[in-house]
């Protein structure tokens, strides 16, 4: 049993036993309400950079296996788990998730009041934190190092807000995920070409295009409009990552030259809030974000119910109550709906351009982990680039928002 | 979508009395349903024909029947009511199926009723295996191989495919009646034989086995936009094969990774939209098997289930409440989530702790009954607990279940050599002691793989129980208890007690040295959220953790201790009596709850204004003593609502300091002592029957005959009629004692003291339920058994008010009360039975808590005796509470002629226990308390309510047919008229040729029938077992003839019961049952509401006051 302490910078420590690696890691701690996917949600490069608090007690129960992860590594900075599995049990599972964040060298805590931390968070906020561990704990005369000395330095570490991050998470190189057909197999013609820019991907999400029959050009994020025109794309999507949508100008810009040429367009999660930010619509940090698999979501034009997979510490500002024109350039872009809304705080989730075929929303429709709900949206992306004058039409069928009961 | 406006009425039909499979959580269920409604403006009309039941009370309907739920009486209820709706799908499987047959006999159509909630095309696919199974494959899951048979001819052929073992499942019926696993064909004959029985379409299902699968439910909410959310997922930890009730069960699901699950939901999800569930809840069971991972659909429940009361619990989501609401026409996001109070019901709660359900079973109340579990579900209630991991909540939830031999013990050595294999060859058969077997075998050194080989039980909760035993290891190993030794040992759910076990100290040791370490619970809160947004909701769990979330206050609290899990003899009534004292309570006091059943309306987190979902231990109770006491003032602990289980604690609390509201323990103890009961009779001048103990078989022959036989014979150790037997002779008594001894020797112990008391025979048992506020005494009800003395209270049927005592015999009972509540010195509930013989009133015993009657009681005056209790508690006197008019002026003293009669009948258990050979145990009644649950006939004359009662609480006496009389020879004379009676209402009368001959001397000509023990006749004739097992037999007479109960009469009771027709098994019934066959005959049954009954009586009350008045003018005049 080794010892490791939890330090955030305002001070408050969590002190608990090591778990995965041993060492010191930094990061913006914040916490997920999932209570399965710990696989997924490990792997999501959204969480880079941040250390990941999983509210659900046991974690590990299920092991590790080769097929659920959602990217090639483990991206979280730390790992905080109340009680981790001793044992794995499940048919498909290869190795311990423990071994598995040792071997990537993530440091994690485990057998901390995670609930106490949680609510910490959720009335301070998300904050820098750190986890330190094991020898890490001593300093050079083999003294326990002071906690003061371990807040000063998380107090020294970036903040999230600011941080330009979509570069480091992204491929290095553009990839084509194939179509599949029906039953599975390759299709030799597919039924729409999407260049996917790679801010942090989740591979879920081309996968759930694939099936739907789209060849799907996973693109860098420093890509360039002729970059992406040079896939000769029916849609251009744009992910989920990590990082402060405000930062990310090249992106930003990116989008803008796609709307321009009216290139149908989806985008998720930061995606979303870049598409918000290229519309002129502002982005903010939340509190302490929304991080889980179970936050309903009004679709308002259906005035359907969705339960939907989070994983974002910044949303769009934009006017609920009515459509607006998009502030960029005079209002270039025409106008926009707030297609979806957090039915728990009202958060913008979803945008929809009603002279424009792009929409986007901040939830992960792809899942993974989470519940499918919403991978209609794929279906619509799909509707967008067969008849993209359909415009927000296709991307909400209704536009009267004053129709749906919270719109009221 | 707001709700309907063209809706203003709804009947909601409750679930009937407690059986099992369809307990308490109905009641929670339906009072949240019934709340919501009348939130909502809304007239509601509710039958129920449960009286112990929270809902059944007047204020939570407009109008409440607690009448038989039969499609007569429902029918006669809608053409009086007229409702709008009918919302069926919270009262369980009776509910479902009352509202089926009002379908099918055209009622619904006749009055233009609605039915809400639940449709018949989607009840039909839910429940029709054959449609279900449709849906399941238009759903994309898979359905085990199966084949439906209405024969057993076609049975046999479906099996060749099948193969062996093969799991048989009657369509239609609840709680896995009548279900159960055939390895050959022997069994398959008697099992499908009973299902095709008990299915209501006399079909069955048979199916490929999916044993030892990993067994998962969800529970899901649809609304009328067809929004769906996944409330809960529960886990099995037993796998398939035994029945969920039967199972312990862990929420959230444990060992699935997402994919898995979200494969779950979307079956799921997909399933409730095809069966066409338009707005409420329903229940989903998956088998998964855990080497492929193949998902089978096992089936759905559209409707409130017992797992949907579970989840509510375990989540914070109200599924009850919340279908209420959708039924109306709301949808989910509309919605608030009372919990958080900001966020909407449109959400799937996720949870930050883990919850561990276990079953309590009542083998020992049946003692010829097969113990193995199977898919006909047998325990009688469940504990609950909520920890922050698992191993913290299941040693919760296993010390709650308050019996011997149902936690984990490090006692003695480690198992060896052949005693672990004999062990370890045991655990692959579930009964209600594997878990506690399987620990002891892994302690004993075999490996979690073997063990998962042998049970099926996922390796994952294996290892978290050697895990456990690890931590008891380090607990005994370690040279000293420090705070870190402690703090793991509680983290994983050890208990003071076992801490103490393991070191060798005792619990007040072990508990005062964790308690100076300062290693004390927190108090966590359920939320729905994870802590995601703030909870207004004080529901609290305790758990070893570092941040306690208990709110301080102003208003001095008062705890209120439940009863926890059901069990026979201490069910519902007494969750009732507690529900009461808060509703009484609040607002002087901040009420604080403390109970670990999820069946019950207490443990709803708007019940009380804090509730700890707590286990009734002493340690338990004392550190949410501490945490409220920390919290704010106070006042105290209501101990005496709760049955045994509080009571038994109310001696250490008080010790430890804890102010006891209400009779002080001391002399609740002095009622249960011989010694000085015996005092406070004698002090009163009252009698008792003569009694006298006995160690040895010398001295117990001697007492009986001393005291004089028939005696009753008990060991003294005991509670609830365990062991007691009623003793006619030498010869029996002998064999009791022999029986006894050998008990003793076994255990390796000796013979313990054995109460001998007189048997009154042929006494007229009577149950006083009073109050006492110490100058003062409020006689609440004043209940006439109609068996005699000598069968448990709680099994007699009674009635109230008695029917046959006079008025000065009723003062002299009141006299009696009274000697005794201040002899005693009893603040608050008393509950004496008295024995009248020959114009002699016995004392049999006193017991100053709430009873089980208390409910019946109030339900019959309209007093409310449980809520009158809790403020007498609490420093009112009985003059305040009849100024306040919370007590009428007269008591059950003073007779009111024009009373309705109200009869409770006992309901009882026996078909679904079965011995090794797969008959049905004994049915006879006895000293031993075994029913399950009451109901409750309520009509201006005895002989209506007599038949009302039987009608909800078995179906109904016959009116026509043939009655098989066969009874001892001490009752031949007694049956005379009664037999006589039922010839001159056309019955044929049958018997074996002794009672055949009494009653030919007496001009009854019966025809005489073989018996079972001489067997066929030489042509085949049948005997009396072969005509009742063919249903040609509509009302069996059988008395045993002491107990030991020879083959013939078992075998004439086992038959019966299991051919579902009417037994009688005493005299004193069978005159009862007469006239109730009387009152059935005269025409269907009238029907009144609570609402009308309360109004008549206060009518009747005001009318007496003012008579009185005048009188009293008139006097002063003259």
């Amino acid at each position: 049993m080794t010892d490791a302490l939890l330090v955030l910078e305002d001070g408050r420590t969590f002190a608990g036993e090591a778990y995965g690696a041993t060492g010191t890691t930094w990061g913006e701690i914040v916490f997920n309400t999932g209570m399965t996917g710990y696989q997924e949600t490990l792997t999501d490069p959204s969480y880079h950079r941040q250390i990941v608090v999983m509210t659900a007690p046991h974690i590990g129960n299920t092991g590790v296996n080769d097929e659920d992860p959602e990217s090639g590594r483990i991206w979280v900075s730390g790992y905080v788990v109340r009680d981790p599995a001793r044992r794995a049990s499940n048919w498909r599972s290869d190795r311990s998730l423990d071994e598995e964040l040792a071997a990537q060298g993530v440091v994690g805590i485990s057998g901390i009041d995670t609930r106490a931390l949680t609510r910490h968070l959720r009335e301070r906020g998300v904050m820098r934190a750190a986890i330190v561990s094991g020898d890490a704990l001593l300093d050079a005369a083999g003294r326990r190092r002071a906690a003061e000395d371990l807040v000063a330095e998380v107090q020294d570490r970036p903040q999230m807000a600011g941080a330009d991050l979509a570069g480091e998470v992204s491929t290095d190189t553009a990839y084509v995920v194939k179509a599949l057909g029906p039953d599975g197999a390759p299709l030799g013609e597919p039924v729409a070409r999407v260049a996917a820019v790679d801010l942090g991907i989740k591979s879920m999400t081309p996968n759930r295009m694939a099936e739907r029959g789209i060849e799907v050009h996973v693109l860098p994020a420093q890509s360039s409009i002729d970059d992406v025109l040079a896939t000769a794309p029916d849609g251009v999507f744009f992910s989920n990552g990590p990082g402060d949508p405000s930062a990310a100008t090249h992106e930003v810009e990116l989008l803008r030259e796609v709307l321009d040429r009216k290139i149908p367009f989806f985008g998720i999660c930061y995606g979303n809030q870049l598409l918000g930010r290229a519309l002129g619509y502002g982005t903010y940090k939340l509190g302490y974000g929304h991080r889980g698999v179970n936050q309903p979501v009004l679709d308002r034009a259906t005035g359907r119910v969705e339960i939907t997979a989070h994983n974002h510490g910044f949303a769009v500002d934009a006017p609920l109550d009515e459509v607006s024109v998009a502030p960029h350039d005079g209002g270039r872009y025409g106008r926009v709906t707030v297609s979806h809304v957090d039915l728990n705080d009202d958060v913008v989730e979803g945008l929809a351009a009603l002279d424009l075929p792009a929409f986007s929303v901040q939830y992960h429709p792809e899942a993974a982990a989470g519940p499918h709900d919403a991978a209609y949206l794929f279906d619509r992306f799909l509707d967008l680039m067969r008849d993209p004058s359909a415009g927000a039409a296709a991307a909400g069928q209704a536009t009267d928002v004053t129709d749906s009961p919270k719109g009221a | 979508m707001p709700r309907r406006t063209d809706i203003h009425s709804v009947l909601v039909i409750g679930s009937g009395p407690i059986v099992i499979g369809q307990a308490a959580e109905f009641d929670y269920s339906g009072t949240q349903a019934c709340r919501v409604l009348k939130e909502e403006g809304l007239r509601v009309v509710l039958v129920n024909s449960n009286p112990a039941t929270i809902m059944t009370d007047p204020e939570f309907a407009d109008a409440t029947y607690v009448e038989p739920i039969t499609t007569e009486v429902l029918t006669s209820i809608i053409a009086k009511e007229r409702p709008d709706a009918i919302l069926p799908t919270l009262g369980g499987q009776t509910a479902l199926n009352a509202a089926i047959a009002l379908d099918e006999a055209g009622v619904l159509e006749e009055y233009g009723v609605e039915l809400i909630g639940a449709n018949i095309p989607a009840i039909q696919k839910g429940e029709d295996r054959e449609q279900f199974k449709q849906v399941v494959e238009v759903c994309g899951g898979e359905s085990a191989r199966s084949a439906i048979i209405h024969t057993i001819d076609e049975a046999l052929v479906a099996v060749e495919d099948l193969g062996y073992p093969v799991v048989v499942r009657p369509s239609f019926t609840m709680g896995g009646l009548g279900s159960g696993i055939a390895y050959d064909e022997a069994d398959l004959r008697r099992i499908v034989g009973q299902g095709l029985h008990y299915s209501p379409t006399t079909e069955v299902l048979l199916e490929e086995s999916i044993l030892g699968w990993k067994e998962y439910e969800l529970e899901l909410m649809r609304d009328k936009a067809d929004n769906v959310v996944v409330v809960c997922s529960i886990e099995n930890v037993d796998p398939v094969g035994v029945h969920t009730g039967d199972s312990v069960t862990v929420a959230p699901a444990l060992t699935l990774t997402d994919r898995e699950y979200q494969r779950l939901r979307d079956i799921g999800i997909a399933v409730i939209r095809e069966v066409g569930v338009d707005t409420g809840g329903c229940n989903i069971q998956f088998a998964v098997n855990p080497d492929t991972g193949r998902i089978i659909v096992i089936e759905m429940n559209p409707r409130v289930s017992r797992s949907s009361a579970l989840a509510s619990k375990a989540t914070g989501f109200p599924i009850a409440k919340i279908a209420a609401r959708l039924a109306v026409g709301y949808t989910l996001d509309e919605i608030p989530n009372d919990i958080t109070g900001s966020t909407p019901a449109s959400f799937e709660p996720t949870l930050d702790y883990v919850v561990v359900k276990v079953p309590r079973f009542a083998f020992e109340k049946f003692p010829a009954a097969d113990p193995t579990l199977t898919t006909t579900m047998k325990s009688v209630g469940e504990a609950m607990a909520l920890g922050r991991n698992f191993t913290e909540a299941l040693g919760k939830a296993m010390r709650s279940i308050d019996r011997k031999g149902t936690t984990f013990h490090w006692d003695g050595e480690a198992l060896t050599g052949e005693a672990l294999d004999a062990l370890v060859a045991t655990i692959s058969r579930p009964t209600e002691h594997r878990l506690v077997d399987v620990q002891q075998v892994l302690r004993a050194g075999v490996s979690v793989d073997e063990v998962y080989a042998r049970t099926g039980i996922d390796p994952w909760f294996l290892d978290q129980l050697q895990l456990i035993n690890e931590v008891a290891a380090e607990t005994a190993a370690a040279p000293e208890l420090t705070a870190a030794v402690l703090r793991r040992a509680k983290r994983h759910g050890l208990s003071d007690v076992q801490v103490a076990s393991l070191r060798g100290v005792s619990e007040d040791v072990a508990r005062e040295v964790r308690q100076a370490l300062g290693v004390r619970p927190v108090y966590k809160t359920v939320d729905t959220c994870a802590a995601e947004f703030a909870a207004r909701t004080p529901y609290h769990y305790s758990s070893y953790d570092e941040e306690t979330e208990v709110a301080p206050r102003e208003r001095p609290a008062v705890l209120i201790l439940g009863s926890g899990p059901n069990r026979i003899g201490q069910g519902i009534e007494f969750d009732y009596s507690c529900v009461h004292a808060t509703l009484a309570l609040k607002g002087e006091f901040e009420t604080v709850m403390v109970n670990c059943n999820p069946e019950t309306v207490s443990t709803d987190y708007d019940t009380a204004d804090r509730l700890y979902f707590e286990p009734l231990t002493f340690e338990d109770v004392l550190e949410v003593y501490e945490a409220e006491k920390a919290a704010g003032p106070v006042a105290g602990i209501i101990v005496q609502l709760g049955g045994q289980t509080p009571l038994s604690l109310a001696q250490r609390l008080e010790d430890a300091g804890l102010p006891i509201l209400g009779t002080p323990p001391a002399a609740i103890d002095a009622a249960e002592d011989r010694g000085a009961f015996g005092a406070v009779l004698a002090a009163a001048g009252l009698p008792a029957p003569a009694f006298g103990t006995a160690t040895t078989l010398p001295v117990a022959r001697e007492t009986a005959a001393r005291i004089g036989y028939p005696v009753l014979v008990r060991p003294s150790y005991v509670l609830g009629g365990r062991g007691m037997e009623i003793v006619y002779s030498d010869e029996q008594l002998t064999e009791y004692v022999e029986r006894a001894l050998a008990d003793a020797s076994a255990r390796g112990g000796a013979l313990p003291p054995l109460l001998i008391d007189r048997f009154l025979d042929d006494a007229i048992e009577i149950d006083v339920d009073a109050l006492y506020d110490g100058t003062e005494l409020f006689l609440g009800g004043v209940m006439e058994h109609i068996e005699e003395a000598g069968i448990h209270s709680g099994d007699s049927a009674c009635v109230l008010p008695p029917v046959s005592l006079s008025e000065s015999e009723l003062q002299r009972i009141k006299v009696s009360t009274e000697a005794i509540a201040q002899g005693v010195g009893v603040r608050g509930l008393l509950n004496i039975q008295f024995a009248l013989v020959s114009d002699v009133l016995y004392v049999l015993e006193a017991n100053p808590r709430a009873s089980r009657t208390v409910p019946f009681v109030s339900k019959a005056t309209g007093v409310p005796l449980a809520k009158a209790a809790a403020l007498v508690m609490t420093g009112k006197s009985i003059a305040d509470l009849r100024a306040s008019g919370v007590l009428p002026a007269d008591d059950a003293g003073v007779i009111d002629l024009d009373a309705p009669i109200a009869v409770k009948e006992a309901v009882l258990p026996f078909k679904r226990f079965r011995t090794g050979d797969g008959t049905v145990v004994d049915t006879v009644l006895g000293p031993e308390m075994r029913s399950t649950g009451e109901v409750m006939g309520f009509d201006t004359d005895f002989p209506t309510a007599f038949a009302k009662s039987q009608s909800a609480a078995f179906g109904g006496l016959p009116t026509s047919g043939r009655a098989f009389i066969s009874v001892a020879d001490r009752d031949k004379r007694s049956i005379v008229f009664p037999v006589k009676r039922l010839q001159e209402l056309g019955f044929e009368i049958l018997a074996t040729d002794g009672t055949a001959a009494v009653l030919k001397r007496n001009g009854i000509a019966s025809t005489v029938v073989r018996k079972f023990s001489s067997g066929r006749g030489p042509a085949g004739e049948p005997t009396i077992v072969d005509l009742i097992s063919a249903g040609e037999v509509d009302i069996v007479v059988n008395t045993p003839s002491g107990q030991g109960a020879r083959a013939d009469g078992y075998e004439i009771r086992a038959a019966t019961t299991a051919a579902d027709k009417a037994i009688v098994t005493t005299v004193q019934q069978l005159g009862a049952a007469v006239q109730g066959i009387e009152a059935a005959l005269a025409g269907p049954f009238g029907v009144a509401s609570l609402q009308e009954h309360d109004a008549a009586t206060a009518g009747r009350r005001a009318a007496v006051a003012a008579g009185a008045s005048v009188a009293g003018d008139s006097g002063a005049v003259a």
